[in-house]
């Protein structure tokens, strides 16, 4: 008892005097409120402002230097008869589901493959990261001096095996253009798909594999019935993540092609800065822009209940 | 049902052994029960029978078979996992089907198999839950009933009561013995607890450093340890060591520490002579001391200082300071010492082991 007091005592005595900022952060509202404001700042000003702003612009007739008036839909109805918007909407989903596509199956692989133990391991991994790593504008000029019909690298070692006897224009065709920075896409992905695929990986236990090799399941059958099944939640949040930025990707395209030859490597991305900016048609380019939303917000909700379901199942 | 037969099994990684020429063999319908402390082998030489492990050198026989190069599939084996290692993606029912799936059972059969398991071990309720709405004793259960669907020939058992709570551990030990008893089949399981080595095997076999230090039904162990591991590692509390200088007496050999001084009965004074004059390691088991009463041999006696007294309820542990060494003694409950009390205690004289100090081996 005696001692009880004692500590009791002296914990009050080393109260520290509390000043009245310090009081109010004691409030857990306030503290919240406090944590919270930089980030509500920074999400503001850089998405909201600018968002808020995209809208008003799509609904107006503002050129480079005319401040314009509210003209309600017209921009967008434009658009319906516009042909090569039409042409950027066919290649941005042929681009996003073709190259997804192949990220997925070869970060996969590459992840199957990482996951088993090897000499230079922890090297390897780190090695496959690069593509990611530099930035895109960079490794997109070396590609495009790859894709060059003069210099490629590329036309000269088909053409030194012999599987080749003329050039190949690799950005100058026009079905090969598109095929062309879908393939520059997907190198630079497949990182990513990788590495989170291999996070996901290691955190299947590996018991469980040896626990299905007894039960008689052959390597695919393991594959296919347990890791499979275990890998998809974080296989759909990583889709989630690269068909956004798929969607709605522009680097890549600026540099390689500008979006040609004849638009066949038009995007959204693209066709939106080339009307917008290009032109300084600005409403008609935040038009176009704002075209991508409805697609891209049915594409999130739908994998955002899919992954919902998997993970409660 | 089938024997399993390791000749000279060897594991190496890189260079260091994890299982060292170990021989041994499992009689059909036996449960056999490898048992040792952390890094002792006994998982390894249980991976190896499995398949999980790749055999650096002898053979693995299942039946009359070298399964050396068979995959897991190929071995008619059924094994389960310290952490249960459920497909936790897949319903209790379909966990415990997917072997039966793999090797394409027909459907109608399956389901009478997974029913008549799932009776068997009390979980054909949750048929239809996953794994993670289970606890783990269920878990467990549900581990074992993909096991038993299989019909395997051989069960592996790898630490499979080591996640449970000591209660329900001590239930699954009297369920997993009577499981065997109404299965019959050979059954091999690995465990560090030796309660579960002692209570469940029909014979245990002791391993330590990788290599096997002695093989036998558990009270054969328990009573004659073939070196001082065994003794030490069979038996809670363990048994009581201490370090005695053998002599020439009158009445024949004498064991000498500075606690005590005792006449070596005359059965061990044979195997003993070789050691006169050279100090040995003495061996007593806690229940193998007495408190004295006026009329024992004081040849057979030691005088020790109450250090601890714990309370068991069905018995009272003493640690005694003897001479400068610490012995543990089991009394009976009714026993009323306190600490500090000098008491005299009286040994077994056939309750006594001897180990060479050098080899450890018992003498």
């Amino acid at each position: 008892m005696a001692i009880s007091e004692a500590v009791n005592q002296r914990a009050f005595a080393r109260a520290p005097r509390r000043g009245a900022a310090t009081l109010l952060l004691e409030d857990e509202r306030w503290l919240a409120a406090a944590l919270l404001l930089p980030t509500v700042i920074l999400l503001g000003l850089f998405i909201a402002y600018p968002f808020v702003e995209g809208v008003l612009l799509s609904v107006s007739n503002a050129r480079v230097g005319i401040p314009g008036h509210f003209v309600g839909l017209a921009n967008f109805t434009a658009l319906l008869s516009d042909s090569i918007f039409r042409v950027a909407v066919w290649n941005t989903f042929v681009y996003t589901a073709v190259a997804t596509v192949l990220k997925l199956a070869l970060g996969l692989w590459l992840a199957l493959l990482l996951n088993r133990h090897f000499r230079g391991k922890a090297f390897t991994r780190a090695f496959i990261l690069l593509p990611f790593i530099i930035p895109t504008v960079l490794s997109t000029f070396a590609w495009k001096w790859m894709f060059d019909p003069t210099f490629s690298v590329i036309n000269w070692t088909l053409f030194q095996f012999g599987l080749i006897h003329g050039r190949i224009n690799w950005l100058g065709n026009p079905d090969l253009a598109l095929i062309s920075v879908i393939i520059v896409n997907v190198w630079r992905g497949v990182p990513f798909f990788a590495i989170s695929l291999l996070a996901g990986l290691q955190t299947i236990n590996p018991e469980l594999q040896e626990a299905a090799a007894i039960d008689g399941a052959k390597p695919w059958q393991r594959f296919w019935h347990v890791t499979w099944p275990l890998l998809l939640p974080v296989t759909m949040v990583v889709m989630l993540f690269s068909i956004i930025q798929t969607f709605a990707d522009f680097q890549l395209v600026y540099v390689l092609t500008g979006g040609g030859p004849a638009n066949a490597t038009q995007l959204f991305a693209t066709y939106a800065y080339q009307v917008g900016v290009g032109t300084g048609l600005l409403s008609e380019g935040a038009a176009i822009s704002l075209a991508m939303f409805p697609f891209l917000l049915i594409i999130v909700v739908v994998q955002l209940l899919y992954i919902r379901r998997v993970e409660v199942h | 049902m089938a024997r399993v037969l390791l000749r000279n099994l060897n594991r190496m990684y890189d260079e260091v052994p994890a299982v060292k020429d170990v021989n041994l063999e499992i009689r059909d319908k036996e449960f056999v029960v490898l048992v040792g402390p952390s890094g002792c082998g006994k998982t390894t030489t249980l991976r190896m029978v499995a398949g999980l492990e790749s055999i650096t050198s002898g053979e693995v026989l299942i039946g009359d078979t070298v399964v050396n190069d068979l995959p897991p599939m190929d071995r008619d084996i059924a094994m389960v996992f310290q952490n249960y290692a459920l497909y936790p993606h897949m319903s209790v029912y379909d966990n415990m089907a997917f072997g039966l799936k793999m090797r394409g059972v027909d459907r109608a059969e399956i389901g009478k198999r997974v029913q008549e398991a799932a009776d068997i071990l009390g979980i054909g309720e949750y048929l239809k839950r996953k794994p993670r709405q289970l606890s783990g004793g269920q878990r467990q259960r549900v581990a074992l009933g993909r096991a038993i669907v299989r019909h395997p020939q051989v069960f592996l058992f790898d630490e499979p009561l080591s996640n449970l709570d000591a209660k329900l551990r001590v239930q699954m030990r009297v369920e997993l013995k009577k499981l065997h008893s109404r299965l019959n089949t050979t059954a091999v399981y690995v465990t560090h607890d030796q309660v579960e080595a002692m209570t469940l095997g029909d014979r245990v076999v002791v391993m330590r450093g990788g290599e096997v230090q002695q093989v036998g039904e558990p009270l054969e162990l328990y009573n004659a340890p073939a070196n001082r591991f065994v003794a030490g590692f069979l038996g809670s509390p363990a048994m009581n060591f201490a370090a005695v200088r053998v002599s020439n007496g009158a009445s024949g050999l004498r064991a000498d520490s500075p606690g005590f001084s005792i006449d070596v009965p005359s059965e061990i004074d044979p195997r003993l002579r070789p050691y006169a004059g050279r100090e040995v390691t003495m061996g007593i088991r806690p229940e193998d001391l007495h408190i004295a009463n006026g009329g024992d041999p004081p040849g057979l006696c030691l005088d020790g200082i109450v250090e601890v007294v714990e309370r068991l309820g069905a018995e009272i542990l003493l640690d005694l300071q003897v001479g400068g060494q610490t012995m543990v003694v089991s009394v009976e409950p009714t026993v009323r010492a306190q600490r500090g009390d000098k008491l005299r205690f009286v040994l077994r004289p056939n309750r006594l082991h001897f180990f060479d100090p050098a080899s450890e081996a018992a003498i």
